[in-house]
């Protein structure tokens, strides 16, 4: 006995993890204070963020890749946090993610958590960051991140992860979906699950004429039979990361192993290319400064009586102050 | 800031595999604001103390209809005070015999309820058996 909370984890209790886990999506001040102590020891695991519309197979493909991390000569340890949504009316949640990870079961080398949402809309809980920064001291190599997959906007993972995963399905949406701004901009990999479902192709199709758009590609064609080529408008460069588009099948573990190997070349493109560093740096700024916000503004709300405050709502009630006036309003300028 | 949430674990040990009876509870627990991790059907009791254990949850609901329930629910009281989780509280719902639910309960299940009982009487059951932790 006599370990502190922090000692125990980074000597690999699991019991003392989740509690930890539990305190820190609590915000308890002994869970932070755990956090404060551990954050030196963050920064070595990597990153990976999957994230697409709900029915794509997220679960089922983070099931497969935990086992494909597992089964290599050598094996990485694995944390799964896995997001589903909150009512927004009672708060409560159903976490039905594990349902796909059963075959994780019994392998002390995962850990698999599930969070709510509550209430925050960007895909995650505004504690993942801090889950994931837990898993990380705990000496996790590969921490993956599974969003709520609720729509087009969830692009809160892309600060987190350093690899994001989109995951298509086939019959989901056409090309106007694909060139839509938000998810499909984040993605460092696409991956177009289900590919064994009819309709594989076009789902393809539409993500590679998405991706001509946007990235400078050789483009070879016909026209009036004669091959034509338009040649990329930049020679391809080191430092251009062109998503590339893979197919799975989740149930039976197809096409995994590439994408394992396409996550590789893109941690070692992040590493060449320096955006490792300027991720990590995007990442913890973005951190800090949620975490200023929030701080700020509950020490603000706490100079502020409640009538007063209810004084100015009612105020914008009866349309006698705009909210951009109330604002100036309670900020006294 | 601090916000705590009553966290749920729902299982179904074994090899039956009627579980609308799991879903209703899920789906009435959700609706009482807490947070329940379902883990589908056929689950071992090893699964089901190590899913606890990493979601750290304060109420195991364990549904059961096979008639194994004698053979699995020792077993799963066992794996969890193995790995340091006594704290957790046992709720099992389906066919339990009067005589095997008074066993149960002395082995240490906090609630049974069969088929009928009403989701309101589960939830404030459970609701009691944290305060007095508390």
């Amino acid at each position: 006995m006599g370990k502190s909370p922090a000692e125990s984890i980074l000597s690999g209790d699991r019991k003392i993890l989740a509690r930890l886990l539990t305190q820190v999506e609590n915000g308890s001040p002994e869970g932070l204070a755990t956090l404060d102590e551990l954050f030196p020891h963050t920064g070595k695991a990597h990153l990976i963020g999957l994230t697409g519309a709900p029915g794509t197979g997220k679960s089922s493909l983070v099931n497969q890749m935990a086992l494909y991390y597992r089964a290599t000569t050598n094996p990485k340890r694995v944390a799964i946090v896995a997001v589903d949504p909150s009512s927004p009316f009672t708060g409560g949640a159903v976490l039905g993610d594990r349902v796909r990870m059963r075959d994780l079961a019994g392998d002390p080398g995962v850990f698999i958590r599930s969070m709510a949402s509550r209430g925050s809309l960007g895909g995650l809980a505004q504690t993942t960051a801090a889950v994931v920064q837990v898993f990380d001291a705990a000496g996790f190599d590969v921490i993956l991140i599974e969003t709520v997959g609720a729509g087009q906007t969830e692009v809160d993972i892309a600060r987190l992860a350093r690899t994001t995963l989109v995951v298509e399905a086939p019959g989901l949406g056409d090309e106007i979906q694909a060139i839509k701004a938000g998810i499909l901009e984040i993605a460092d990999i696409l991956v177009v699950n289900k590919a064994d479902l009819p309709g594989a192709e076009n789902t393809e199709r539409a993500l590679k004429g998405m991706l001509g758009l946007a990235h400078p590609v050789e483009k070879v064609f016909r026209h009036h039979g004669q091959v034509m080529a338009t040649p990329a408008s930049e020679p391809a460069n080191s430092s251009l990361w062109v998503p590339p588009i893979l197919r799975t099948i989740a149930t039976d573990g197809t096409g995994v192993g590439e994408l394992i190997e396409a996550i590789e070349q893109h941690v070692q493109h992040l590493r060449r290319s320096g955006d490792w560093g300027r991720r990590e740096r995007a990442r913890l700024e973005a951190e800090f400064e949620a975490l200023l916000t929030e701080t700020l503004v509950s020490k603000f709300r706490l100079s502020v009586s409640d009538a007063r405050y209810d004084e100015v709502v009612d105020r914008l009630v009866q349309r006698t102050l705009s909210p951009g006036e109330a604002v100036k309003v309670l900020l006294g300028g | 800031m601090s916000e705590r949430r009553i966290r749920v674990l729902v299982a179904k040990p074994g090899l039956d595999g009627h579980d609308r009876g799991a879903k209703v509870v899920v789906r009435a627990l959700r609706d009482a604001g807490m947070e329940v991790i379902y883990t589908g059907l056929r689950q071992t009791p090893e699964m089901i103390a190590e899913a606890a254990l990493q979601e750290d949850v304060n109420v195991v609901g364990i549904s059961i209809l096979s008639g194994a329930h004698m053979a699995l629910i020792p077993r799963i009281l066992e794996l969890l005070k193995a790995n340091g989780q006594e704290h957790v509280k046992i709720f099992v719902g389906g066919i339990i015999p009067d005589e095997d639910a008074l066993k149960l309960k002395a082995m240490g299940v906090t609630g049974i309820y069969g088929p009928g009982a009403p989701t309101g009487t589960i939830i404030d059951e459970i609701r009691l058996s944290l305060e007095s932790d508390k």
